[in-house]
This record gives C-alpha cells, sequence and structure tokens, in this order.
C-alpha cells in the first residue's frame, strides 16, 4: 500500500511538468494551428538556463531561472514565430515538419555550446530529501513542480478570463475573422500566445532539473507526451489540458509501477485510442460557430 | 474548365513522358547501377531502395491522401522484426535457441517465436502484421473523424511507444541491440557479393512493382477518391462514401509497403534494431518523401534515395554538420519548394515566366502561392495544400 501510495507524487510530478509543457502546445495548436516540435527544445533551453544561472546563483538558481527561463524561451519562440512560423498559418501539417527542422538544428547547438553528456543542476537545499505525509514520501522537489504547475494554471486561467489580453486571445481562438472584424490584431495576439505556451515551456525545463539531469535531447522524451495531452484534453482548452496531463502522468507512472516501464507507454497510447473512440475531439470542445 | 484541351494534352503528353522516365530509371537500376558499382556501394543503394520502398507509402498515404503518417517506422519494424526473426530461428537449426537469447539467459522458445519457424509464416506475417495494426488503428481513428494533425500527432506516439516496448523486451526483441548476425537469406549466401547482387535485384524489382502498383492505384477510381478526400473530406462523405474507408485503405497500403521494406532491410543491412525504427528515423523518411516531392509517387523514391545518399556521404566526413544541413534542408524545403525537388522544375518555369512576360501569363491553378495569406487566413482542420492542376478541376 505504501509503494503504492509513494507512487503518487512521482505521477503527479510528471504530470505537472507535461501539463506545462501542454500548456503552450494546445494554446499555439488551438489558436494557430500550429504544431509546434520545437516546443521540447524550449524545454531545454529553460534547463540550460537553470544551468548556466548556477555560476552566479548558485544553488538558487532553479528559484532565479524560472523568470529567466520564461523570458529565454518566450523569446526563442516569438523569434521563431515572428520569422519562420508566420509564412506557415492555415498549413499544420507543414508547420509539424518545418518546427522538427528546427528542433534538430536547436538540439545540435545545444550539443556544441555544452557538449553531448548531460550536466546536472543543484537543487537548492531546501528542496532536497523529503517529508512525510499520511505514511507517503512526499519529495519535497516534486511537491515544488506540482505547486508550480498549479500556480502557472492559475495564472493562465486570471490572464484568460480577467484581463483583456486573454480574452482577446480566446477570442482569436474561437473565431480569427470575426475577431480581426472587431478590431483585435490578431497578429499581436499570435506573437502574445506564442512568447506565453513557449516561455511556459521553459519554466517546465527548469522545474525539469529537479529530477533528472539536463541533456540536448531533454525536450524528445517530454515532446509526445505532451501532444497526447492536447489531443486528449481538446484543442485550446485549459481543463481539458489539466485533466489530461494529470491522468496521464498517473496512468504512466503506476503502470510502470505495475507491470514494466516498457509497457506503460504501449498501455497509455492504447487507453488514448480507447478514449478518442468515446470523445473524438478530446475531454472539452471549443465550441465556436466558425465555419470550418 | 477553361481550357480543357490544354489539360487533355498535358496529362496525354505526361503519361509518355513517364513511360520513357521509368523505363530509363529501370535501366539505370537494374542494368547500369549493377555493373559499374562496386559491391559495396551497391550494398549502399539496395539499403537506399529499401528506404525507398516505404517512403513510397507514404507518398501515397501522405501525398496522394493527405494522411501525414510519422510512425512507418513502426510498420518497417514489424516486416522487419518478422523477417530477423525467422531467419535467427532458421540459422539456430531446429530445436535451438538463437544466440541472442542463450546469452541473455533464456531457456525456452517464447510462444511468439516458435511459429516463425516456419518460412511461409514469417512471410506471412511480414504482410499481414502491419496490414492488420495499421488497418485497426486506421478504422478505429478514421472512424472518429480523428484527422490531419491528431493523427500525425497518434502516429507519432505509436512509434514512440513501439521502440520503448521493443528495448524492454530484452529476452524477446533483444532490446537495444536489436536483431543482428545473419549469414543466410533462403538459401542466398549474404556474405558473397554475388548473392548480394541478387539481393540487390530482387529490392530493386520489389520497388518497381510496388511503384506500378501504387500508381495503377492512384490512377483508378479508387486513386480519385483517395485524392478528393485529401483535397475535402466532407464533401466526399457528402456525396455518399465513407472517408474512413478510403483512408484506411491507403494507411493499410502504405503501411505495407513499409513491412516490405523492413523485411528486406534485414538481409541487406543485417540488422534491426530499435535505432531504426523511432520516432526520428520515421520523421526522417516522411522529410525525405517531402525534398523528393510529396505529390508525385516518384517524388519519395527520388527523396529517398537523394536524401540516404547525401546522409551516408555527409555524415561520413562530418557527422556534426549533418544535423545543421539536415535542418536547415528541411526548412528551406518546406519554406520555399513545398513541391519538393519534383515541383522545383515547374515552380522554376512559373518563376521565369512570372519574370520574363509578366504576371498577366501566370496560370494561377499551376502554381499555388509559396506563401498563402497569412495569419488572416484562419486555421481550418484540414491541411490547405497545394494542389496540382488535375485535382483542382476536379474539384471546382
Amino acid at each position: 500500500m505504501n509503494a503504492f501510495m509513494n507512487q503518487l507524487p512521482i505521477g503527479l510530478s510528471i504530470g505537472a511538468v507535461l501539463l506545462l509543457i501542454a500548456l503552450g502546445l494546445t494554446f499555439t495548436f488551438g489558436q494557430m494551428g500550429v504544431i509546434n516540435m520545437a516546443h521540447g527544445e524550449f524545454i531545454m533551453a529553460g534547463a540550460y538556463t537553470a544551468y548556466m544561472l548556477q555560476d552566479w546563483a548558485g544553488r538558487q538558481a532553479v528559484l532565479v531561472a524560472l523568470p529567466v527561463a520564461f523570458a529565454v524561451a518566450g523569446l526563442m519562440g516569438l523569434l521563431l514565430e515572428r520569422t519562420l512560423i508566420r509564412r506557415f498559418y492555415g498549413r499544420p501539417l507543414d508547420t509539424l515538419l518545418l518546427t522538427w527542422g528546427v528542433s534538430l538544428v536547436l538540439q545540435q547547438v545545444a550539443r556544441d555550446l555544452f557538449g553531448a553528456p548531460n550536466v546536472q543542476v543543484k537543487a537548492p537545499t531546501w528542496l532536497v530529501g523529503g517529508g512525510e505525509w499520511l505514511g507517503i514520501r512526499m519529495p519535497y522537489a516534486r511537491m515544488f513542480i506540482f505547486v508550480l504547475a498549479m500556480l502557472s494554471v492559475a495564472a493562465i486561467w486570471f490572464y484568460l478570463s480577467r484581463t483583456k489580453q486573454g480574452r482577446r486571445m480566446q477570442a482569436v481562438m474561437q473565431n480569427r475573422e470575426l475577431a480581426s472584424c472587431s478590431g483585435i490584431a490578431t497578429s499581436r495576439v499570435d506573437q502574445r500566445t506564442f512568447f506565453i505556451g513557449s516561455g511556459l515551456a521553459g519554466v517546465a525545463g527548469v522545474a525539469l532539473t529537479l529530477i533528472g539531469p539536463v541533456g540536448p535531447a531533454l525536450g524528445t522524451y517530454y515532446i509526445v507526451d505532451a501532444f497526447l495531452v492536447v489531443v486528449a484534453g481538446g484543442l485550446g482548452r485549459l481543463q481539458g489540458a489539466v485533466i489530461a496531463a494529470f491522468v496521464l502522468g498517473l496512468l504512466n507512472s503506476y503502470v510502470e509501477f505495475w507491470s514494466d516501464a516498457s509497457l506503460a507507454k504501449v498501455v497509455v497510447f492504447a487507453v488514448i485510442i480507447g478514449f478518442l473512440q468515446l470523445r473524438p475531439q478530446g475531454l472539452f470542445v471549443l465550441r465556436s460557430r466558425k465555419l470550418t | 474548365m477553361k481550357t480543357p484541351g490544354l489539360l487533355a494534352q498535358r496529362t496525354k503528353g505526361g503519361k509518355w513522358r513517364g513511360v520513357v522516365a521509368f523505363a530509363a530509371v529501370a535501366l539505370l537500376v537494374l542494368a547500369v547501377a549493377p555493373v559499374t558499382l562496386s559491391p559495396f556501394r551497391l550494398e549502399l543503394l539496395a539499403k537506399y531502395l529499401c528506404f525507398a520502398i516505404a517512403a513510397l507509402g507514404i507518398g501515397l498515404a501522405w501525398g496522394k491522401g493527405g494522411m501525414l503518417t510519422l510512425g512507418q517506422g513502426v510498420f518497417f519494424g514489424l516486416g522487419g522484426y518478422a523477417m530477423a526473426m525467422h531467419l535467427k530461428l532458421a540459422e539456430a537449426g531446429p530445436g535451438e535457441l538463437p544466440d541472442f537469447m542463450v546469452w541473455s539467459g533464456v531457456e525456452e522458445l517464447p510462444l511468439l517465436w516458435e511459429p516463425f519457424r516456419q518460412p511461409w509464416f514469417a512471410l506471412l506475417m511480414v504482410v499481414l502484421l502491419p496490414g492488420t495494426i495499421a488497418a485497426l488503428l486506421g478504422l478505429l481513428v478514421f472512424g472518429r473523424r480523428v484527422r490531419g494533425a491528431y493523427f500525425a500527432i497518434l502516429t507519432q506516439a505509436l512509434a514512440a511507444a513501439f521502440v520503448i516496448w521493443l528495448v524492454g523486451q530484452q529476452g524477446l526483441t533483444g532490446g537495444t541491440n536489436g536483431l543482428t548476425n545473419f549469414s543466410s537469406f533462403f538459401g542466398l549466401d549474404l556474405a558473397s557479393a554475388q548473392d548480394q547482387r541478387i539481393l540487390y535485384f530482387i529490392v530493386a524489382i520489389v520497388l518497381g512493382l510496388l511503384y506500378l502498383g501504387f500508381r495503377q492505384l492512384v490512377a483508378s477510381r479508387y486513386g480519385r477518391l483517395l485524392i478528393a478526400v485529401r483535397d475535402g473530406e466532407d464533401r466526399v462523405r457528402f456525396l455518399g462514401y465513407d472517408p474512413a474507408v478510403v483512408k484506411t485503405v491507403a494507411f493499410t497500403m502504405s503501411a505495407v509497403s513499409a513491412g516490405l521494406a523492413g523485411a528486406l532491410f534485414v538481409p541487406v543491412v543485417g540488422i534491426i534494431s530499435p535505432a531504426l525504427l523511432g520516432v526520428v528515423p520515421s520523421l526522417e523518411l516522411v522529410f525525405a518523401v517531402a525534398v523528393g516531392g510529396r505529390y508525385a509517387l516518384a517524388g519519395a523514391v527520388l527523396g529517398a534515395v537523394l536524401l540516404n545518399y547525401a546522409k551516408t556521404t555527409f555524415s561520413e566526413n562530418y557527422a556534426d554538420g549533418w544535423l545543421y544541413l539536415q535542418g536547415a534542408l528541411f526548412i528551406g524545403v518546406m519554406a520555399y519548394a513545398p513541391k519538393g525537388v519534383i515541383g522545383l522544375a515547374g515552380q522554376i518555369r512559373d518563376f521565369v515566366a512570372l519574370r520574363t512576360r509578366g504576371p498577366a501569363r501566370r496560370i494561377p491553378a499551376q502554381q499555388p502561392p509559396p506563401v498563402p495569406p497569412g495569419p488572416s487566413a484562419d486555421a481550418p482542420a484540414e491541411p490547405v495544400e497545394p494542389v496540382g492542376p488535375v485535382e483542382k478541376e476536379a474539384v471546382a
């Protein structure tokens, strides 16, 4: 029973990381129809930001890195959107292949800058170890990641529903033409979405330094699962992404726990295919009167 | 429908050009290459042709059917492993275990392996395994109208899951190392240059036949339906067809071609391992098709051979540079030549015509604008892809 419960924080923290990654994907996909394979490299960029900041901030690097990584990854995303992706709106499959090319280049850049071997980021001392709660071992690092993801979700929710910019973003997502007709500068909204989405990937990268080493291929391990979260949760839906991310995270860690690790992904895949039989458009569907 | 005469003429001329080109390539591959290339280079070419067979399937599913399949490595692997299991067992002899199982401490032959002793069963599985899995997946996914990017993501997840599973099953599949060390293939001695040459011919002939078969399929009524589904799935549904069935057939054919490619790859290259089948190798195949030209089946073949040749040549000398080059090439092709090498000639012709004679002479259907109308164009669920002149007429 204890071993079973101890798996809980692991599943939750994996779900939290998936959530941070999937948030950016679901909004860029839902709003602009862009499938950004280079999103994984923004995670990597965030993780390396924390690594670089270690020289300066020492063990508190992770905390300092959170806003910096958000900005670094966000700017990378913005740059990508402005230079390349902008030309591909309306061709989702082509953006997938294009951004894969970008991700190849970025990975190689990381390999040249930081070397191919993995590097470690030292966690702050107060995040080392863990406590016990109701007999469950709770590693502080994993709890921190969970809280971080929850705070991010709250911030995104606030942005989307309580600020002018966020509401514009929702409008563009629901019906781009109508939003444009109403005087919303859709291309500026697109840029903002890309910046925020990519920035969250950077934050996810910093979070990942707490539970594992950092390497140039860091993003590739998470990008496929994050896309599955988007598919299962429904495009551009916050609630969907939250639920799907945690279900997938927990499912992954529990199947690994019960059988072997190699079966987990197969089971998750089968569950998703089965789930799509019931809800082909994901958990929550963005309702819109837009003509498709 | 302004110029039906012109259209007919173009198609007819194109047909003859196609026959001549096919004959020339067949001559080059079957007669010139085996004589002029060294055994080592010929083996490499056989490997490229194996990839070309798998790419041909992508050309059908993606180029003609609009289904971006990022899991071609899975089907390639199923065919490859089915063949490799048989070769391993044939090598070990009756009642014996393959060498890698002995090393990893397996004492009894797993039940899954037992039927692969029979050559007919292995050959059947090469086709049936990828075909069944693709058909099942296709019916489940397309039947619920999951399409476009969703489908691409699902196939990619399948590729990722498949590889992780393969690596985990050390005793069953050889794990990360995969299956290797084959000495004979249905009586052919794989170490002899002469027998490798025979193998090369087999690969080339399978590729040629598959190409002709797929061409015929695309030219048939079914092919027109497939292209129609690519360009307007809902319209096809309103006409009373079931797009799910149409798409599943093409997806299955594409998987079967990948299975065949994998089965031939095993004796040619002498290994099948998870590293050859994952997300990245699957994407590389799609990339090859994009470079060659996704709207023509010949483009898939051309792209696979060209790209793998470039990869071998470059990564022999500078491995790191290749990744930059590959990435840059990919970005360039997607941005400036979405029709690939095959479409480049037409693109240049149009560009020159535009420059020399002014925009009045430009035929809009021939050349889609390379840059779509920008962010103001809404992102539809279906890919808005440039269509050739024939398809355009059919839709209008």
